[in-house]
């Protein structure tokens, strides 16, 4: 739906739907932190600031929000094919499989992980996000 | 039987989708979509190795990277999307050339 939707505002709307699917994988997989983060981030902030980016692209007398797909049937058969491709190597690959139990505490083991093991990681992640908040503010500015 | 192999399907599925948004739309703002499904297809899979490949908490931390990065990854599109908007007056991104000869 996301791809395929003529109008670019149901297209908003199934990617809404599709990250809420998403966050509920996560929940079955034992990770609630990520699921939360990913309804915070996802579904509160990029969605929004999509729709956004919706409506500004668009004239407001301009009520066709719809737009046009190129070259669907060539696009289609080479993403099967790697889709395809992708699923006969996910069956037959030998994964290693471990034998994990159900954590309890969630949050302490990830901000022990991101304070002690990942701090390097963390802190060039903030930084990237300081820099594009800089980036994208002095792009989208008016230019005077 | 849910183990990982479905999981991981689901994940190149979604990426699948999300690549075909991006080579076939011609909406800005679309292939920003598909560029979304793309990055939610990684974070599936890092969560489900989390959970069945020893992979522990690194896979949850990594998945944080993940959707840190598809913040700033969206925030800085939109801007140059806008950018283009009022420069050209369309987010088609077929006609957006100009660099070209």
């Amino acid at each position: 739906m996301v791809v395929f939707s003529k109008n670019l505002i149901y297209s908003a709307m199934a990617l809404l739907f599709t990250l809420m699917g998403v966050a509920g994988l996560y929940v079955f997989l034992w990770a609630d932190f990520i699921a939360v983060t990913q309804i915070l981030i996802y579904v509160g902030g990029i969605l929004v600031l999509i729709i956004f980016g919706i409506m500004l692209t668009h004239r407001i007398t301009n009520v066709r929000l719809s737009h046009s797909s190129i070259q669907q049937g060539v696009g289609g058969a080479i993403v099967l094919v790697i889709f395809l491709g992708l699923t006969s190597m996910i069956l037959k690959a030998p994964w290693y499989r471990a034998t994990a139990v159900e954590p309890q505490e969630t949050v302490r083991q990830i901000g022990r992980l991101l304070m002690i093991d990942y701090l390097l990681p963390f802190e060039v992640a903030s930084v990237l996000l300081l820099a594009a908040l800089m980036g994208a503010a002095l792009l989208s500015r008016k230019v005077d | 039987m849910v183990d990982l192999n479905s999981y991981l399907v689901i994940g190149a599925l979604l990426f699948s989708l999300g690549l075909f948004g991006v080579i076939t739309r011609r909406n800005g703002v679309a292939v920003l979509m598909g560029v979304e499904l793309i990055l939610n297809a990684a974070n599936v899979n890092f969560i489900a190795f989390a959970r069945f490949g020893g992979m522990d908490f690194s896979g949850h931390v990594f998945a944080l990277f993940v959707i840190v990065m598809a913040a700033a990854e969206a925030a800085v599109a939109l801007a140059i999307i806008l950018n283009i908007f009022n420069n050209l007056g369309t987010i088609n991104i077929d006609e957006a050339d100009q660099l070209k000869q």
